[in-house]
């Protein structure tokens, strides 16, 4: 099945038909598209928010304290009468950071080790994947929770922590991709032609195995960020004064009883770009024709 | 088989040491003493208590000496609470967690593949878009934020259920096992449904139906045994997922398991308890992946030929 993209590319010479085709598809899956759309939003707001942010992320009000949702406070106030808008929106940008930023790191790590295990071939390849195999099988959620006790609870450390850890996939994926790609005519045809392999890797095996790593990546953002709120739930990820959707979730879960939407409404935050993200990976799969390659 | 099995287990050693390892010159290098948070204490008291976790020997000696330990199957003492061991708190809170596991690992099984093999038998119609749709939800709904909405919904407004502790109450089971198990039900559901989809469609399956075997034996005499490798493959990671699930759940419930266990050491820096902890964490994890491994090349004819081959 991989290999017909890798086909559709080789005689489509233009290269952009399989996209266009692509976009097609994806046009028709509604899911997919509201889920962009939706991710689209949440980012611009998350890069806007100190400016359209309804109240200052400091703003307290100790006389009002915990409110429930009312004209002047949309999502209602915490116990210190802080805005809870307010609150999720800074939220959202850490949380939409450690997605995106440890998914990079992720992306970068696995889409190297990955070409250049699958390009070598022979015993490099084979040292460099029994090590993703001997990593593979480490428990690394308890990793990260031990990693984040030693070393204190520092937001660049979890970016790292996390990009380490999910880098691993990727790596598969990309080789499994180079060692297809590296039998086709044009690839012979480069290394024939005497390009460096820097330049075969950059140029012809990375581009031609853009559609899984898109794929990949996507459903990526979404886990990571289901880690970070995990450890932030447990007290192990993001400190005050800081937020994020995770933190916001366990406080709203310490006072539920009273003050329901302290809960409610940062997990629907972080409940609906989690969804958004996943339908928008199913129907890029979809869309791009990549089997399924994380189950 | 029997050298798949071999070559598995060979394999899985390292892994371990390597868990051991770094676990151990994490903990070792981590800022600040295990006493440096307590008053100044008599150097003669400190010389005692280091002579006591064998701080004095060097590094490596301590190294070599806790790999002793561990091959006796002592995890060490704890550096908070002296008269206390890993061992301990493994003996008091294992069973409890192994428990919650287990009982989430049944929600998960039974509602997952149940959902995931009605789906596949009519792809993309009705029966196949709400089960999957509800799927969807469940892996997106983290336990953290589950286990909140349930305790609320059936705890304090319906007034069901228990909202916390386990075995005190009658029923307070229920709301952890479905927290904990509900976003495994949901990847199962996937798994088993694309696995069915994939082995209904196969030649044997049609040869099976020709034979005129009645629809339901074709499903679960000839589909279930390949649709389900996937799931029984995914049983392992699942395994390693439930056990970091189980902090969170176990915290939420207040239920007195490893995995509050570990959380509380964690806050606490108690470094030996957390170095105890995840080697012990650690090996089972692997263990169970090699399980579930072998379980899984046990149901696939054609791996367990490749290796019959050999």
């Amino acid at each position: 099945m991989t290999t017909e993209i890798i086909t559709d590319i080789a005689e489509a010479e233009q290269g952009s038909s399989l996209w266009h085709d692509a976009w097609l598809r994806l046009r028709k899956n509604r899911l997919a598209l509201a889920g962009g759309i939706i991710l689209v939003g949440f980012s611009l707001i998350a890069l806007l928010t100190p400016w359209i942010a309804p109240y200052a992320y400091d703003a307290q009000n100790l006389e009002l304290g915990a409110s429930p949702p009312s004209a002047q406070h949309w999502l209602g106030t915490d116990i210190f009468g802080r805005d809870l808008l307010t609150q999720i929106m800074y939220g959202g940008r850490v949380s939409l950071a450690v997605g995106f930023v440890a998914t990079s790191v992720a992306l970068l790590i696995g889409v190297t080790w990955g070409a250049i295990a699958g390009y070598v071939g022979g015993k490099v390849d084979a040292v460099m994947m029994r090590l993703v195999d001997i990593l593979y099988a480490l428990p690394f959620m308890i990793f990260i929770v031990l990693l984040m006790v030693v070393f204190g609870r520092n937001i660049l450390l979890l970016f790292l922590a996390i990009g380490a850890v999910e880098w691993l996939t990727m790596a598969r994926i990309m080789r499994g991709q180079v060692q297809q790609l590296r039998q086709q005519e044009f690839v012979e045809a480069a290394i024939s032609l005497g390009l460096p392999p820097r330049t075969i890797i950059r140029r012809h095996l990375i581009p031609n195995a853009l559609g899984p790593i898109i794929v990949y990546t996507t459903l990526t953002i979404p886990s990571v960020m289901l880690l970070e709120a995990f450890l932030s739930f447990l007290g192990l990820g993001i400190q005050p004064p800081q937020t994020s959707w995770g933190l916001l979730i366990s406080y709203g879960a310490e006072t539920m009883e009273e003050f329901p939407w302290l809960l409610i409404f940062p997990g629907l935050a972080l409940t609906i770009t989690l969804f958004s993200l996943n339908f928008l990976g199913d129907g890029l799969r979809d869309a791009l024709d990549v089997r399924r390659s994380k189950d | 088989m029997w050298r798949f099995i071999g070559i598995r287990l060979l394999q899985a050693i390292p892994v371990i040491l390597a868990v051991i390892t770094v676990t151990f010159f994490l903990v070792r290098v981590a800022p600040g003493g295990p006493f440096s948070a307590e008053k100044a204490v008599l150097p003669e008291v400190k010389a005692a208590l280091e002579a006591q976790y064998r701080l004095d020997l060097p590094l490596f000696q301590q190294y070599t000496a806790y790999l002793g330990d561990l091959a006796q199957g002592e995890f060490g003492p704890s550096f908070k609470y002296p008269g206390r061991s890993v061992n301990e708190l493994i003996g008091a809170g294992l069973p409890v967690t192994a428990e919650l596991g287990f009982y989430a690992l049944l929600v998960a099984v039974i509602i997952g593949g149940l959902a995931g093999v009605i789906a596949a038998l009519k792809p993309n119609t009705r029966q196949d878009y709400i089960p999957m749709t509800v799927a969807m939800i469940g892996i997106c709904m983290p336990s953290f934020l589950l286990g909140p909405l349930l305790v609320l919904i059936f705890g304090i407004y319906l007034d069901w259920l228990p909202v916390s502790g386990w075995g005190d109450i009658p029923g307070d089971k229920i709301l952890p096992a479905i927290t904990l198990g509900s976003a495994y039900a949901a990847y199962i559901a996937r798994l088993s449904r694309a696995g069915m989809l994939e082995v209904m469609s196969q030649d044997y399956i049609r040869t099976a139906r020709a034979k005129g075997l009645p629809e339901w034996q074709v499903v679960v005499k000839h589909g279930l045994r390949g649709g389900l490798i996937p799931v029984v493959t995914f049983l392992g990671p699942a395994f390693a997922g439930l056990l970091a699930g189980s902090f969170v759940v176990e915290t939420i419930f207040q239920i007195p398991g490893l995995g509050r266990f570990y959380v509380q050491a964690a806050f606490n820096r108690d470094y030996t308890m957390i170095l105890g902890t995840t080697v012990f964490l650690s090996t089972l994890i692997v263990l169970f992946n090699l399980l579930s491994d072998i379980l899984a090349a046990w149901m696939n004819p054609r791996l367990r030929a490749q290796f019959g081959e050999q």
